[in-house]
């Protein structure tokens, strides 16, 4: 045990927004990190070697692989997780049925400013089945459009290529990413 | 579309996919509890071997180490002893799977040690101070060697664990009748689920002594194996199933639920064991590879005349499936044609190999490779048009199939391959060493158990006092939506909104028995069983209302927590002639008539198979449906580029459109991956693609949007005359990709997947001939 906690170091770094400080051994993954020590779960472990993408996160606006990164080599910069991109959701706003192709329009039933706009448009478009990917998935979108406001299908698929859904087969999360796009346009 | 529904049919968002997307869902991996202790698992890096010396002395010594288990340390260490399909012809099974290997290992990553430590890197640490000796043992690794006489022995002294076989007609006579004759071998491989989530769980023994796993469990029916290991009574052990991040078959077995038992039981403290995904690669079954060939002929007015099929598919080095899917490999061998003169042999066969079992398409999409291989290069002969050809052999309702068995629901074929095609578009153009090229296929897919297996599922469903309704339903949700269809199915029975009933799911020791989540049974037994579970609570509040007003029963509506008095529920004249439902649910409560039911139902029994031939149904119904895929092929390297591709199913009724699609664009995604880049290698019994850089799956750059068409022809035997979708949709997908590739470039790929190597040799094949 000792010999595994030597060498802990104190580092500073803003997540979600909010400046924490730690102690973190050299050899702790980011994701270990934020999952063990800030319960922030939404990161998933997939492979553990950066090739399913489940563990993205955002690293100064640009997404990356928490499993691939030592936390200690993070101290000053800034993380954003799938918890960090909501805009204050709860558990209280109720799902529900709507005719085809209407569901859930914003501001209905969830309502205006609970979800992130690619968030809400994950769920109307059919883009989640299992949910083990999602967060990883829509942390790769908000980097694409955080960037490029307006992409074409093909700018969608080169931003998450590195994202494996093996539920879906994809159709549904590029239209879900175009039309939080939209959305986010005319916002 | 489902227009005199409020609910069926729409497109329904639940309440867990928003708690997918801010990422609040607490998957198995997610949960913790005080005090608790992280597992390994330590596996065998031989493939067939006995073990000299077991030496687990060092690892029990180091600090932080809390327990460390092997075979003499499990109470009973057997597991997996259920061989139903097993046929008695080739002999009654020894093939009994050990929980952890005892003095011989017979495929590499077979489990030998468990550790329990503080933490996980201490757990990691231990596996490397366990100390083993072996001995190889002869083996073998060929299943086609593996029949004969010579080869080593797996277990007892027959390496063939199953074998089945179709006879009908006079299979001579038919090939006599054919004026063209196509004779072909094909082989299929191992396939990987690779779903994203690793097998994981947590257990822990609660204060009444009940050994709990809260683990991704497809079947959490598994409690009572655990119990027979632990040798517990089943009710000691409690299986709380968790939301599953994919499955497809992967979580159907026995994965982490034994492991996590016996550590709780013997550690006394809550454990974590969750499989890396290097483990989930090596040590966790896969999908059975095939041998098939099949021989199949046509007059040349295009009438099917003959077909005969010997399949033989690689158990592994353990039994557990294999027999069942080959049961459904040799009914679905035939394709969805009607063909008067069928032989079908089949076997599975022991081996060295990584164990195979359960992976969604069950048997059925191996031989759909085949015999839509088969039916296009007829097509070919005959110069016939591949869709009139087939049109003039597909089965419909009223026709009898191989195995003697009549199609009862409707078989939409002709419409599903035409839509298919159709939502393909224009053709694109290609050019000097790019091909463009379109094929289809077409398949069938059975929904729910086989039917001597007596399968039922049992639903829970009341009205609480304010007329809201809680669901209960042992039926685990993978993912596909398994519980918002019981909430949709609910609602609308009980007229009420989505959001005013609470399904409850998944728990052995809480929810009544519904099942597995496997062979496309959950909709179609769950769905039913929670239809009929509603449909008794509201007679009970109609038959009420009815003794309340004095009017008859059928002559009330119920809706919107209202009991209507009229035929005409919406007039405003009738507004005064209506009771609220909560009303009469506190005039029941009052005469003790609780608004509530336990229902059970149960799919259609037949009598248990007794001989290695199948004469009598088998499936309740099947699900009928076409893929069709353009692809372009670059004959300087062999790369496929899959341009356009579409997906047509009878799904009978859609409870929810979006998971329909969702499940049809996702079971096409896991064919088009098994036909064009699903590659899991073994060599000499080692496995070689542990990773997912190694075992590549289809990425968003891999596939181009898929198009869906949804028939429904209200003939299934779900809810609503829903059929099943989940596998079905997968079946279709390699032959439609493979029957494309040989339109673009005149080639024929016999083993999938068609990577591009594959594809270069057998054009060079070709330019040499």
């Amino acid at each position: 045990m000792d010999v595994i906690c030597a060498g802990k170091r104190s580092i500073t770094l803003k997540i979600n927004g909010r400046e924490r400080s730690l102690e973190v051994r050299p050899n702790e993954i980011l994701l270990n990190m934020l999952r063990e020590r800030f319960n922030l779960m939404g990161s998933k472990y997939g492979c553990g070697i950066g090739e399913c993408g489940a563990c993205t996160v955002l690293l100064n606006g640009r997404a990356v692989l928490s499993c691939q990164i030592l936390a200690i080599s993070v101290a000053g910069q800034e993380i954003t997780t799938i918890e960090g991109i909501s805009r204050g959701a709860s558990h209280s706003s109720h799902a529900g049925t709507a005719p085809a192709g209407t569901l859930h329009p914003a501001g209905t039933l969830h309502p205006a400013g609970t979800l992130h706009p690619l968030q809400a448009a994950f769920i109307e478009e059919g883009a989640v089945q299992c949910g083990f990917c999602t967060p990883g998935m829509i942390i790769s979108a908000k980097a694409l459009l955080d960037k490029n406001p307006d992409p074409n299908n093909e700018q969608i698929k080169e931003a998450i290529r590195g994202n494996m859904c093996r539920c879906t087969g994809y159709t549904n999360i590029i239209s879900a990413v175009k039309s939080a796009a939209k959305r986010m346009l005319k916002e | 579309m489902s227009e005199q529904y409020r609910i069926i049919g729409k497109r329904i968002g639940g309440l867990d996919e928003k708690d997918k997307v801010l990422g609040n869902v607490i998957f198995a991996e997610d949960y913790t509890l005080p005090g608790m202790l992280h597992a390994r698992v330590f596996r065998s890096t031989r493939a067939s071997a006995l073990i000299k010396r077991l030496d687990l002395t060092r690892a029990k010594a180091l600090d932080g180490v809390v327990c460390v288990l092997s075979a003499e340390d499990v109470p009973n260490n057997e597991s997996v002893k259920n061989v139903v399909g097993q046929t008695t012809e080739v002999g009654l099974l020894e093939a009994t799977n050990q929980v952890l290997a005892r003095d011989r290992v017979r495929f590499y990553g077979e489990a030998i040690a468990l550790v329990a430590a503080e933490n996980l890197d201490i757990a990691e640490e231990a596996l490397e101070l366990i100390e083993i000796e072996y001995e190889d043992l002869p083996a073998i690794f060929d299943p086609l060697e593996a029949r004969k006489p010579g080869a080593p022995k797996i277990h007892g002294d027959n390496n063939i664990i199953s074998a089945w076989k179709i006879r009908k007609g006079d299979i001579e006579k038919g090939f006599a009748q054919a004026d063209v004759i196509v004779e072909k071998s094909y082989r299929t491989p191992r396939q990987e689920h690779a779903h994203i989530e690793p097998e994981s769980g947590v257990s822990w023994i609660d204060d009444m002594g009940v050994v709990n796993i809260r683990y991704a469990a497809q079947v959490i029916e598994h409690y009572r194996d655990v119990a027979a290991v632990l040798g517990l009574p089943d009710s000691r052990v409690r299986v709380i199933g968790t939301i599953i991040g994919g499955g497809f078959g992967g979580k159907e077995d026995i994965t982490v639920e034994i492991f996590l038992g016996l550590l709780a039981w013997k550690s006394g403290r809550p454990v974590k064991l969750t499989y890396t995904r290097e483990e989930m690669g090596f040590a966790r079954h896969k999908r059975p590879p095939y041998y098939l060939h099949y021989k199949t002929g046509a007059t040349k007015d295009g009438k099917l005349t003959a077909m005969e099929a010997k399949l033989v598919s690689d158990a592994g080095a353990y039994v557990y499936l294999s027999p069942w899917i080959l049961i459904y490999s040799t009914v679905h061998a035939t394709g969805p044609y009607f063909i008067p003169n069928v032989k079908v042999d089949a076997n599975s066969v022991l081996t060295n190999n990584i164990m195979t079992s359960a992976f969604r398409g069950f048997g059925g999409m191996e031989v759909a490779f085949a015999y839509e291989s088969q039916m296009d290069e007829l097509a070919r002969k005959l110069t016939m048009d591949p869709l009139e050809f087939r049109k003039k052999n597909f089965l419909k309702k009223g026709d009898e199939t191989a195995n003697f068995q009549t199609i009862t629901s409707e078989a939409l074929l002709p419409e599903a391959a035409s839509k298919a095609l159709a939502a393909l578009g224009g053709k694109g153009k290609g050019s000097k060493h790019k091909k463009v090229g379109r094929g289809f296929a077409c398949s069938w897919q059975s929904y729910g158990r086989m039917t001597y297996l007596h399968d039922t599922s049992n639903a829970w469903v009341n009205l609480e006092m304010d007329g809201s309704s809680v669901v209960r339903s042992g039926i685990p949700d993978l993912g596909g939506g398994q519980r918002e269809s019981l909430r949709a199915i609910v609602a609308e029975i009980l007229g009420l909104k989505l959001d005013e009933v609470h399904v409850i799911s998944t728990d052995s020791q809480v929810t009544p028995p519904a099942g597995t989540v496997t062979a496309t049974r959950a909709l179609y037994m769950s769905g039913n069983a929670a239809r009929l579970a509603a449909e008794n609570v509201r007679k009970i509040i109609l038959d009420q209302a009815s003794a309340m007003v004095g009017v008859a029963p059928e002559k009330l509506k119920l809706k919107s927590k209202q009991v209507y008095l009229a035929e005409n529920q919406a007039g405003p004249e009738n507004q005064a002639k209506k009771l609220s439902l909560v009303e009469v649910i506190k005039s029941c409560a009052a005469q003790g008539k609780i608004p509530q039911s336990l229902a059970t139902f149960k799919a259609p029994f037949t009598e248990p198979i007794t001989t290695d031939l199948i004469r009598d149904p088998v499936f309740a119904d099947f699900t009928f449906g076409a893929q069709a895929a353009e692809v372009e092929v670059d004959t300087e390297t062999g790369e496929v580029k899959l341009l356009k591709y579409s997906t047509a199913y009878d799904i009978g009724q859609a409870i929810n459109l979006n998971r329909v699609e969702g499940q049809m664009e996702g079971g096409a995604a896991q064919g088009i991956g098994f036909g064009l880049m699903e590659d899991y290698i073994e060599e000499e019994g080692i496995p070689l693609t542990w990773n997912l850089h190694e075992y590549l799956v289809p990425t968003s750059k891999d596939l181009p949007d898929i198009e869906t068409v949804v028939l429904e022809s209200r003939s299934g035997k779900g809810p609503f005359g829903a059929k099943g979708i989940g596998e079905p949709a997968i079946t279709a997908a390699a032959p439609a990709v493979i029957n494309a590739i040989r339109d673009a470039i005149g080639v024929r790929i016999y083993h999938v997947p068609a990577t591009a190597e594959r594809i270069f040799r057998a054009l060079k094949g070709k330019r040499e001939k």
